[in-house]
């Protein structure tokens, strides 16, 4: 009834759909960076849609399956194996016990989602399971995860399992449009029209790269150098997930999961909800435009997404039926 | 209170929205912020994730696929904006009645503030008079962030207020009390940090296994009064 780490990975921690109702307190929300993933690994393997999940960052863990488990994977593609046979992405598979999980090659994305049948158990901490690395909260034992942990299922899935390591299930959930490559949008902030003309031309219109010192708690950007019409300082006040502000160097931070509660640098837009997962599979290194949008496409967006993740969970649940 | 205060909604992307009260830091300002917090914080149903309050503004964080259900297809960010309006338009002054003032602590010895006597000698006072003149306002917490836990807290006395350093510290030991600008504020974890700090509080500040983690909440008064290092030393191995 386990899951055993048998080699740790840079950044492996458990999180679910976030923190909330502590903001006030300065506690941030946390939870997973790509929310589209993590619905779709839960759905997949028949769990709750904001059942804790494994968000697993390159290079991973390598992780031993303790007990026969139904299990999926979803987000980045860093080519998953069990024992050593191709796991692909979005697609339910048996594992056997004792098979194991490695990683190889990343090929895209920047996250990757595990979700075994009936869930993880893990420590609640102010009604999240999400990790708080900061605090040392929630989770597995409010870190990351390391060589030699184990993880306990929360209970053991009946189900007629197969005699060989891996036997993957006759369907994959296709999530490709869900996913944005190169454009990702924005509504634009209470501070936008203090950039100057040519400012507001660059932002929307020139490739902003993501650096190397890029993190869970925010995203930052080099891209042209921004200029404000307007110096004053601002008054600090509650920033949030996917809040772009302009720092004094004229480059761009968005920020993400971990984010700080306040801040104080101007916001010149935020990143709608629908393309939040999208950023959240860029790395380092990588190109992105940023495209202003208004306020009913970013709802819009978001509302279709929503209903192409229930016809996914729909077409999951009917397809397990046969398999409970 | 007499009428309405003035304010102005903006939405903080698709899931927020921050209503804004006054251009300045005031007591004033912030009295409607912890009015609108507090009434929005019982009227607050299912959907609303996050009320924050901060000096000038209010931020609500909203389950956007929550209200899109909800509102089945009419704009949710206008909706809700409808909504706030109205909550301030019954908001009560309820401040006064719920006002809590915490006194903390705190050990002004040289071992434990760093930069207590350059501050005294940059302000052109003793440190006696520097601890007198910090120990005797009554503060207000304005907002908690930065850290979990970290209450920032307004305003000093005039005549001890202070800038950042200029050369942050990598590290500043937990319960640290520091000033930046006109605020005071203490640290809840040991952190970097570039405020000047003048003495150490052996309370608690956060507690990730307490039900409510925090010392001090929006809203809260404050006021620190000395103790002596042995004090100190006995309060903290408590």
């Amino acid at each position: 009834m386990s899951l055993l780490i048998q080699k740790a990975g840079i950044l492996d921690t458990i999180q679910d759909d976030g923190r909330y109702g502590f903001q006030q307190l300065g506690i941030n929300p946390g939870g997973t960076m790509d929310r589209i993933a993590m619905r779709v690994v839960n759905m997949l393997v028949g769990n709750d849609a904001k059942e804790a999940v494994l968000e697993m960052h390159y290079p991973s863990s390598a992780i031993v399956f303790e007990e026969d488990s139904l299990v999926a994977v979803s987000g980045a593609d860093f080519s998953v194996t069990i024992n050593g046979r191709e796991l692909p992405l979005n697609q339910p598979a048996f594992v056997q016990k004792n098979s194991v999980l490695q990683t190889g090659k990343r090929n895209k994305g920047a996250r990757l989602y595990l979700a075994i049948a009936g869930g993880v158990q893990s420590a609640e901490w102010l009604g999240s399971n999400s990790t708080d690395s900061l605090v040392g909260s929630g989770g597995f034992e409010g870190r990351a995860l390391q060589k030699g942990d184990r993880i306990f299922l929360q209970k053991k899935i009946k189900h007629s399992f197969p005699e060989t390591a891996l036997q993957l299930l006759p369907w994959q959930a296709n999530t490709r449009d869900l996913y944005r490559n190169a454009v990702i949008r924005f509504t634009v902030g209470r501070d936008w029209h203090e950039l100057s003309d040519h400012s507001k031309i660059h932002f929307t219109s020139e490739q902003q790269c993501i650096s190397a010192s890029s993190n869970r708690m925010g995203y930052r950007l080099e891209g042209p150098v921004l200029e404000r019409t307007d110096q004053d300082e601002k008054i600090s006040s509650a920033v949030t997930r996917g809040a772009i502000q302009l720092l004094p160097s004229g480059q761009l931070i968005i920020l993400m999961a971990d984010h700080q509660t306040t801040g104080g640098y101007p916001v010149m837009g935020h990143i709608i909800s629908a393309d939040f997962p999208s950023l959240a599979q860029f790395s380092p290194g990588e190109n992105f435009l940023l495209q202003p949008v208004t306020m009913a496409e970013a709802e819009y967006t978001f509302a279709r997404q929503q209903l192409d993740l229930q016809q996914l969970q729909n077409a999951c649940n009917f397809r397990l039926q046969q398999y409970r | 209170m007499s009428g309405i205060p003035s304010y102005q909604i903006t939405p903080c992307g698709d899931h927020a929205l921050t209503v804004q009260f006054g251009e300045s830091i005031s007591p004033e300002v912030h009295r409607h912020v912890i009015n609108l917090y507090k009434h929005l914080s019982q009227l607050s149903g299912e959907g609303i994730r996050d009320i924050i309050p901060a000096y000038t503004t209010v931020t609500v964080v909203y389950d956007l696929a929550f209200f899109l259900k909800k509102y089945a297809g009419q704009p949710v960010s206008e909706k809700l904006s409808r909504f706030i309006q109205e909550a301030i338009a019954e908001m009560q002054d309820a401040e006064i009645q719920t006002k809590r003032l915490v006194k903390v602590p705190v050990c002004y010895d040289a071992s434990l503030a760093p930069d207590l006597f350059s501050l005294a000698e940059e302000k052109n006072i003793t440190t006696e008079e520097l601890i007198r003149l910090h120990t005797e306002t009554i503060y207000k917490v304005y907002m908690l962030g930065f850290l979990p836990g970290f209450a920032y807290m307004g305003s000093v006395d005039a005549k001890i207020a202070a800038a950042r350093k200029t050369d942050p510290r990598t590290k500043v030991p937990a319960g640290s009390v520091g000033i930046a600008g006109t605020q005071t504020g203490i640290y809840p974890f040991e952190s970097p940090g570039g405020w000047q700090l003048i003495g150490q509080t052996p309370l608690p500040v956060f507690d990730a296994g307490k039900n409510s983690p925090c010392l001090f909440s929006p809203g809260d008064t404050v006021q620190f009064f000395p103790i002596t290092l042995t004090e100190f030393k006995k309060m903290q191995n408590a």
